[in-house]
């Protein structure tokens, strides 16, 4: 069993001669690939019975010897007597124990290709029971929710506060930082354009009317999935795995009043209020460059902005948000009761929870826009 | 006794933040022997054996482990020195997105370049050599009952034949019976495998039955060391709280009957 990396390190060997076979060196499972590779070629010549010498074996492990005991059974199948000589009785003790346990050599097994169509169907009834899925659990939301709303001193405030803050408070900066920028980017390819014409004046409109009514509840909506319905997923999902969420149930406690609703309230207060915030991070972003690249002074640019976007433009802005945050809520919690119980299962429900909050959230705004401008909004 | 030092702790002092571990703990654990380290919840057991297993970096002294300054090797010689160790975690630490066969080849695919027939064979010898059915080797780690993860975790832990199997308490949540049927296990290993085995127990019978040699820790040092019969005829008043507990009576006697 003398092993060190700084010698240089032998490996198994293996020779074959007329009616025996000399194996030598260390027969252990770090040195072993040379000999395992040539198993499958390797013959001894000759057609009597087989000695297989041992002696200048360095050191034999279960590895080691489960390849031996394979070489003997291979040797016997082709009707050779096989004999070993020269192992000590460490060896003969750990040979024998193998022999006792050694399974039949594996044939690499390969998953059953999946065709196609079969991968179709498969992957549309998936999508339909995980709708299916999707729609109870909204239900059961609504059934809780309604229960506690009736008595709400059921209501359970604490892990409320804590999620008001974690989803909101804490998302301020990176909201109005990435706010900022989108109304940058907004003024400066809008003005250049505006310039062509001198309609300078009219950048405030742009920045105003897009941000206000479309891309701050937008950008908003998909930072909070990222952050928060991510994050929602992946602590149910681990409490599921855990077992916790069996756990409260066990003490009568409903995981969706405990877990969900919370989550579910307290992003429908703040998600408006980061859209409030991210208007106001756009706009500046906007004055920001009209005033170095347009010369449009901000008291200008704000008193622009009060007369071209509407009061309902601002309103559907923030209206929308409370329905965007029930989104990302609603399908981060139903993914992380989702995640069966393997730590991979966690990452990949998290995945989907963002991926599909995100789609649903741009789908929603699209209806959004349709609706609004049919009733003539 | 003059057999070969496979661990030797010299005077290791751990901190955690302010809070004392250990403090100049020194002891050596010999070949072939198994090892067992006991003492109060908090006493620093799991974080001596995580010191041992070149797992966690003590505050001061010394880790020798296999001839090796566990402590003070480059990465490639720690990655060398690991390979002939293993380690059974509490909970199996099974990789849960694979199944048993395929835990138990993790190491081999990593560490060898076994043909990948020859690789199934050997993590089906592992899991037959713990006591596990074939039909196992294809369930994953959320359907295994706990003794079942314990065999699992022990199977991948001598995946790749260490000569030491460090085993973190290996029958702690098991029922009588599987306790007893790991503990075989372990001796069974023990003398077929040649391994030394450490490891951290709270269980009075598994010590009595399978411990040659045990060390108990307490006020951040080793308070004694010695065999259960030693240790259980000592007059020192902390080691006599530890071994003269009903429950460690209980398993006195059943190991006398025995």
């Amino acid at each position: 069993m003398e092993w060190h990396w700084k010698k240089q390190r032998q490996a198994a060997r293996v020779h074959s001669g007329t009616d025996c076979l000399v194996c030598s060196g260390p027969w252990t499972v770090l040195e072993l690939a040379g000999v395992e590779q040539a198993f499958q070629n390797l013959r001894v010549p000759g057609r009597g019975a087989v000695r297989v010498e041992l002696s200048t074996v360095t050191g034999l492990d279960s590895a080691g010897a489960l390849l031996l005991y394979d070489l003997c059974c291979r040797l016997e199948r082709d009707g050779r007597r096989v004999s070993l000589s020269g192992m000590n009785p460490a060896a003969e003790a750990l040979f024998a124990l193998i022999g006792r346990h050694a399974p039949p050599p594996h044939p690499v097994r390969h998953g059953r290709a999946q065709g196609g169509l079969e991968g179709l169907g498969r992957q549309g009834v998936g999508l339909l029971v995980q709708g299916a899925g999707f729609m109870s659990f909204v239900g059961q939301t609504a059934v809780t929710a309604s229960a506690v709303l009736a008595g709400p001193r059921r209501a359970r405030w604490a892990p409320f506060w804590t999620n008001l803050a974690a989803s909101g408070y804490r998302a301020l900066p990176i909201v109005g930082l990435l706010a900022f920028l989108l109304g940058v980017v907004i003024a400066y390819q809008g003005g250049v354009q505006l310039q062509l014409y001198g309609a300078n004046m009219y950048i405030a409109d742009l920045v105003g009317l897009a941000m206000l009514r479309e891309l701050a509840p937008l950008i908003a909506a998909v930072i909070v999935a990222g952050r928060t319905g991510s994050a929602y997923t992946a602590e149910i999902g681990t409490m599921k795995v855990n077992e916790e969420i069996d756990a409260l149930r066990t003490m009568g406690i409903d995981p969706i009043e405990q877990l969900v609703l919370p989550k579910l309230a307290a992003l429908v207060v703040t998600l408006p209020l980061l859209t409030v915030w991210a208007d106001m991070m756009g706009l500046f972003g906007g004055i920001v460059i009209s005033n170095a690249v347009l010369g449009i002074s901000p008291a200008v640019f704000m008193e622009r902005v009060g007369e071209s976007v509407s009061l309902s433009s601002y309103l559907i802005g923030i209206g929308k948000a409370p329905v965007f945050a029930a989104i990302i809520a609603g399908v981060g919690c139903f993914q992380g009761f989702r995640v069966a119980d393997s730590a991979e299962s966690v990452g990949r429900q998290t995945t989907v929870s963002v991926v599909q909050a995100i789609f649903l959230v741009i789908v929603v705004d699209a209806l959004f826009s349709i609706l609004f401008s049919e009733t003539g909004l | 006794m003059s057999a070969e030092v496979v661990v030797d702790v010299r005077e290791v002092t751990t901190y955690y933040g302010k809070r004392r571990v250990h403090e100049r703990l020194s002891l050596r654990v010999y070949r072939g022997e198994i090892f067992a380290i006991v003492g109060g919840s908090g006493s620093g057991k799991t974080t001596l054996m995580r010191e041992m297993a070149l797992l966690q970096r003590p505050t001061a002294g010394k880790v020798v482990v296999l001839g090796h300054d566990a402590y003070a090797l480059s990465e490639r010689e720690s990655l060398a020195l690991r390979r002939h160790v293993g380690v059974l975690f509490q909970h199996g630490a099974l990789f849960s997105d694979r199944t048993v066969a395929q835990n138990v080849a993790v190491p081999l695919h990593e560490h060898t370049t076994l043909s990948r027939a020859f690789i199934e064979q050997l993590a089906a010898l592992k899991i037959a050599l713990t006591g596990l059915t074939p039909e196992a080797g294809d369930l994953y780690p959320a359907q295994l009952s706990g003794g079942m993860t314990k065999r699992a975790g022990l199977a991948r832990a001598i995946a790749l034949d260490p000569e030491l199997l460090f085993l973190d308490e290996p029958v702690s949540g098991l029922d009588p019976l599987s306790a007893d049927a790991l503990d075989n296990l372990v001796l069974h290993l023990r003398t077929s495998l040649g391994l030394t085995v450490v490891m951290v127990t709270h269980d009075m019978d598994s010590l009595w039955r399978i411990a040659d040699r045990v060390v108990l820790l307490g006020e951040a040092r080793v308070l004694a060391e010695g065999t259960m019969k030693q240790l259980a005829a000592s007059t020192d008043p902390a080691v006599r709280a530890f071994f003269h507990s009903p429950r460690s009576r209980a398993a006195q006697q059943a190991w006398i009957r025995a």
